[in-house]
């Protein structure tokens, strides 16, 4: 997060030291940043800011495309006469230990039509998710775990 | 003679209107408060979500895109935490899930906590 702030930094200053403050310039600014970054990470005590910005950029598309597919797949069985959808209330084991990665991890849970987090045990230790097809638990279970958990473990890690 | 742009737009707007009409539908259709939960709140965020999109398109300056950016991050935001609070409350109240509801993990969780707050309640009064 800090080294994202000097990213940002680096970006304003280029954007001044160029003489342009536009958009353009001010992405420009933040990809030379990046470069930057990567190239003196080691010294600054963060060799691998570069790479982690990648894989939470990464994160947000796999994102977006889970959306997208079970909203259509939501919006397929609402538009259909009868209900065929057999919901269930799972556990998910949970791998990640710090409250914000758990926070991150339901929300997307919540916001990916199919599944909806009820709540976290008092251990932290699994969430209670209804999912809409729970006909399958242990596979969805799977599919959580590595869709969002694994990748929010190796981009805030 | 339509733009490209122009186009997509209208594709984005038509399909975000469609989204948004599921969600509506689904919160009026669907057999239990978690599934009418689970439309009202996600389809809702992409319908949301394609509607910023065409007006982003549309005037394509970066005050517009910003402010597009911004309402939807903070879609993102705050719908799960309303759903979880929402679909939280409902559970704990003891709200029936629908009859034909696979398993139930959270089964017999919250039985001891609503003893526990009445024997609460007991002791105060």
């Amino acid at each position: 997060m800090t080294m994202f702030a000097v990213n940002l930094i680096l970006a304003i200053v280029w954007a001044l030291a160029t003489g342009s403050l536009s958009e353009r310039n001010l992405v420009f600014g933040f990809a030379v940043g990046m470069v930057v970054l990567h190239l003196i990470g080691a010294a600054v005590g963060d060799r691998r800011y570069v790479e982690r910005l990648f894989r939470i950029v990464h994160l947000i598309v796999i994102f977006l495309r889970e959306l997208v597919s079970s909203s259509v797949r939501v919006a397929g069985d609402v538009l259909r006469p009868e209900l065929r959808m057999k919901p269930a209330v799972i556990m998910v084991p949970l791998d990640l230990t710090e409250d914000a990665h758990i926070t991150l991890l339901a929300n997307l849970i919540s916001l990916t039509p199919g599944t909806l987090t009820i709540d976290v045990a008092d251990d932290k230790s699994c969430l209670y998710v209804h999912a809409m097809y729970g006909r399958d638990p242990d596979a969805l279970v799977d599919e959580i775990k590595r869709t969002f958990e694994e990748r929010i473990a190796k981009a805030f890690a | 003679m339509a733009s490209m742009i122009e186009v997509l737009a209208a594709v984005a707007m038509v399909l975000g209107g469609f989204f948004v009409f599921v969600a509506a539908l689904g919160a009026v259709r669907l057999p239990d408060v978690f599934m009418r939960m689970h439309a009202a709140t996600k389809a809702g965020t992409l319908g949301a979500g394609l509607v910023l999109l065409a007006a982003l398109l549309v005037f394509a300056t970066t005050a517009v895109t910003t402010k597009a950016l911004l309402v939807f991050l903070f879609l993102l935001l705050t719908t799960p935490v309303a759903a979880h609070v929402l679909g939280r409350a409902a559970y704990y109240d003891g709200v029936e899930l629908w009859d034909r509801t696979e398993s139930d993990a959270l089964k017999g969780k919250y039985d001891d906590s609503l003893v526990d707050a009445s024997e609460n309640d007991e002791h105060a009064s």
